[in-house]
């Protein structure tokens, strides 16, 4: 295997981590908030589709970005209004989310079948996108990839830095005493259901901006829920999500090659390594977390004030 | 050191807080009658009583948690209505909860940061967690997750977070309720320095040993009222336990008037690990009823009570059959069901969501305790006109007040929910009976017509098991007395011959050895 083949390999293995980061990391802080959001599916998919539409019609991948967002955190904005505003059950409005995503996406993006466009533009230095290796992988990503990475950052920053951070995490430890503290409750996870609303949307416009630049119904393909598996996985901590993210592009990847070397598997076992990856991986972690529960204390229990 | 009940010094001295007045109603229920109480800067004034004797109560006013029906409370001689505890903070007053309201999984440092105005920087946080445990002399790790700490160390984050904001008053909840005694001495330390700082400190308590070691003046309550205020140095512990469980003795029925059958009920030797934290582990629990007989079990809230409920009613099954027998036959590792098959009834004490589940119907609700036996189910499917004809007789039994045909349990009031539970066990006409706290909340008449029923039953020769904290009930309706104790049972006494300051002493657990012996 020579140098061109190995950095082909890492560069789709980033390709196929990013939208999975993108949409875990905004799911982990909804959670880290106390909001178990099932609707990341739903939500990403809506992003695909107001995303792909957009940038269609404006000429504007950037443009498209930014609709993909505001498509995500309008259906987050629903949720919110159910399972934090009404403290309607959060499990059947996640789902309920999913299911309503998925068939809007199909409805808006009926006309966009079959139409496509340019894929995102990469980044290019001259020179240093150039070198062996690492050129492609480092300097030549599309702006997702940079995104992903500055939000896992910029969001382990917030939560264990920042005093709104702190406030957050203790509003999904225990949302009884941070109410008692004085912290607002509601308000705070309204706004994590905010966020991880435009990083699922955002995450669904990746899908049909840069990783394949057209539009068809179901393309997010369960990422939604690889995402929700991952934050799991990562035990809720934004670093060992980059990881697991990581983790799970690298099998999806490899069982491709894989199978494209025809190594004398059968096609469907090699597709189920990338899953059964993260089971073992979640196995082995909680195996090892034996004491002290390291989920959100407060995670998916419905929070209404006694006074 | 300060006299009783007022010192020179004092006399002359502005009490920090002064309480005029003060009384609470919650509906025709009054938790405090008119209740007088000076504090003063630099004293820790202990407030004694049992449970229901409206001690929360009070605390919960002057931290403004709930605001008095009647009355004034004087801070600092002018008088002060604080609308919320942010209010009684601002002026100087801190508690701390015998329930932590903390964080498990955040750090030390973390914890007290969110109680800290947000003006406050979080990275000078771990440096004044380190000031005020090195200046109080102990040892707080500002960086440790919560979760893997003591209840002590628990505690100190409390503490600390009431200090950060140099409190005039420090009241705490029966602090020492949780800790191990090497934990409560070293808090006893603490609350000297606080003291000799010039703070005042209102110390809730019932351990009458504590009070008398490091409290300076004690206020007693009891049913809502202040019965005396005395210095608890000069005090016996025998006297103090009188005025907390009130001295003058009701009538009691003599024992030696009832014919008793054989044995119902024997626990042998009975041993159950704490479920959680917070929890109880039962020792060597042993007792023995007879047809015919009523045995209270007396003791302060949360002394294995639930532990011992769940111990005897199968919730919690024993490891060794044989720890618990009814009519003979071993069901220490029966379930509930196979329990209530050999003729056994339970009335736990939450009636919403354990006794009765709340949004069920009433006829539901006779469903849920009477499915083992023939009748109500049938082969699997419920015969609901059955049910409603058994939940009928109950009601016109024990004259329970509804609206409508057969409601939802939750619509009922206190009293008339407890009536139903407890008719529908009684009249199964069960052979052993296990009912925990049966009066709690309800008014006198409901708790007159529970007590009748239940001697009634005795008197048809069942056994009887009654859990209380309500000793004027137990001393009318249980022919003998055991005292439950930090998962320990004393050795039952007969009603007629036991006084209420052997139980008062038992049940604060100073009594001698031999008392406790089972």
């Amino acid at each position: 295997m020579n140098v061109q083949i190995i950095e082909l390999v890492l560069v789709t293995i980033v390709t196929a981590a990013t939208p999975l980061i993108i949409a875990s990391v905004g799911e982990l802080v909804v959670e880290r908030a106390g909001v178990l959001n099932l609707g990341v599916e739903g939500m990403m998919i809506a992003g695909a589709a107001i995303g792909f539409a957009v940038a269609f019609l404006t000429g504007s991948t950037f443009l498209g970005a930014l609709a993909a967002i505001a498509a995500g955190m309008f259906m987050s904005l629903l949720f919110g209004i159910l399972a934090v505003g009404l403290a309607a059950n959060q499990v059947a409005s996640g789902l309920a989310l999913t299911i309503l995503g998925l068939g809007s996406a199909g409805l808006a993006g009926a006309s966009f079948v079959g139409q496509k466009r340019e894929s995102a533009a990469s980044l290019y230095i001259p020179g240093l996108s150039d070198l062996p290796l690492v050129g492609k992988l480092v300097f030549g990503e599309d702006m997702f990839v940079y995104t992903a990475l500055a939000l896992v950052i910029a969001v382990s920053w917030f939560l264990n830095r920042t005093r709104a951070g702190l406030a957050l995490r203790a509003v999904g430890e225990n949302h009884g005493s941070a109410h008692a503290l004085g912290l607002p409750v509601r308000r705070t996870r309204m706004l994590a259901v905010l966020f991880g609303g435009a990083c699922a949307g955002l995450a669904g416009g990746y899908l049909s901006l840069a990783y394949t630049p057209f539009w068809s119904p179901g393309m997010t393909a369960g990422r939604g829920w690889i995402a929700l598996a991952l934050v799991v996985f990562s035990s809720w901590k934004p670093w060992r999500l980059l990881a697991g993210a990581l983790l799970f592009g690298g099998a999806t990847v490899l069982q491709l090659h894989a199978q494209a070397a025809s190594i004398g598997l059968p096609g469907q076992v090699l597709s189920a390594l990338p899953y059964l990856a993260t089971i073992l991986a979640l196995v082995v972690l909680s195996l090892r977390n034996r004491r002290g529960s390291i989920a959100p204390g407060s995670l998916g229990t419905p929070f209404i004030p006694d006074r | 050191m300060i006299e009783a009940p007022v010192s020179k010094d004092q006399a002359a001295a502005e009490p920090l807080v002064r309480i005029r007045g003060v009384t609470k109603r919650f509906g025709s229920f009054t938790a405090n009658d008119n209740i007088d109480l000076d504090l003063f800067a630099g004293e820790n004034h202990a407030l004694l009583g049992e449970n229901g004797a409206g001690k929360s109560t009070l605390v919960k006013m002057i931290y403004g948690l709930i605001a008095p029906t009647e009355g004034t409370i004087l801070w600092r001689g002018a008088a002060v209505a604080l609308k919320n505890p942010e209010e009684a903070r601002a002026l100087g007053i801190g508690m701390v909860f015998q329930h932590f309201s903390l964080f498990d999984n955040l750090t030390v440092a973390e914890n007290v940061a969110l109680s800290l105005p947000r003006t406050e920087s979080l990275k000078t946080v771990p440096d004044r967690i380190s000031d005020i445990a090195s200046r109080y002399g102990f040892a707080l790790e500002p960086d440790r997750p919560v979760w893997t700490l003591s209840a002590g160390q628990r505690q100190r984050i409390e503490i600390v977070r009431c200090l950060l904001q140099d409190p005039h008053l420090l009241i705490l909840d029966e602090p020492t309720s949780v800790l191990t005694p090497q934990e409560a001495e070293a808090l006893f330390g603490v609350l000297d320095r606080l003291r000799g700082e010039g703070r005042a400190l209102l110390y809730i308590s019932h351990k009458l040993d504590e009070v008398k070691r490091i409290c300076d003046r004690a206020t007693v309550l009891r049913h809502g009222k202040v019965v005396a205020t005395c210095n608890p140095r000069e005090e016996s512990a025998r006297s103090l336990a009188a005025l907390m469980v009130g001295s003058q003795v009701k009538d009691v029925k003599a024992a030696a008037d009832r014919t008793y059958g054989g044995e119902r009920i024997r626990v042998d030797g009975l041993n159950l690990p704490a479920g959680d934290m917070h929890g109880v582990s039962l020792q060597s629990i042993s007792m023995s009823v007879r047809g015919g007989e009523v045995l209270g079990v007396a003791g302060i809230a949360g002394n294995g009570q639930s532990e011992l409920f769940a111990a005897l009613s199968g919730e919690a099954a024993a490891r060794d059959a044989n720890a618990i027998r009814f009519d003979g036959g071993a069901v220490g590792a029966d379930g509930v069901t196979q329990r209530r098959r050999r003729n056994a009834a339970f009335v736990p004490e939450e009636r919403n969501g354990h006794a009765a589940a709340p949004d069920f119907s009433l006829s539901e609700n006779v469903v849920l305790s009477r499915h083992a036996e023939s009748g109500v189910t049938r082969s699997g499917f419920v015969d609901y006109g059955r049910a409603q004809n058994l939940a009928g007789s109950i009601i016109s039994s024990y004259d329970v007040r509804k609206a409508g045909p057969d409601p939802a349990a939750r619509t009922l009031s206190g009293g008339n929910l407890q009536k139903f539970v407890v008719g529908r066990e009684i009249l199964r006409e069960p052979g052993v009976l296990i009912i925990d706290q049966p009066t709690w909340g309800v008014d006198a008449a409901a708790a007159a017509a529970i007590r009748q029923a239940i001697l009634d039953l005795a008197a048809r020769g069942a056994a009887v098991v009654v859990i209380s904290q309500d000793l004027d009930e137990l001393f009318e309706i249980s022919d003998r007395i055991a005292v439950i104790h930090m998962g320990r049972l004393s050795e039952a006494k007969p009603a007629g011959a036991v006084t209420r300051e052997e139980i008062g002493l038992l049940m604060a657990g100073t009594a001698s050895g031999d008392a406790r012996a089972h």
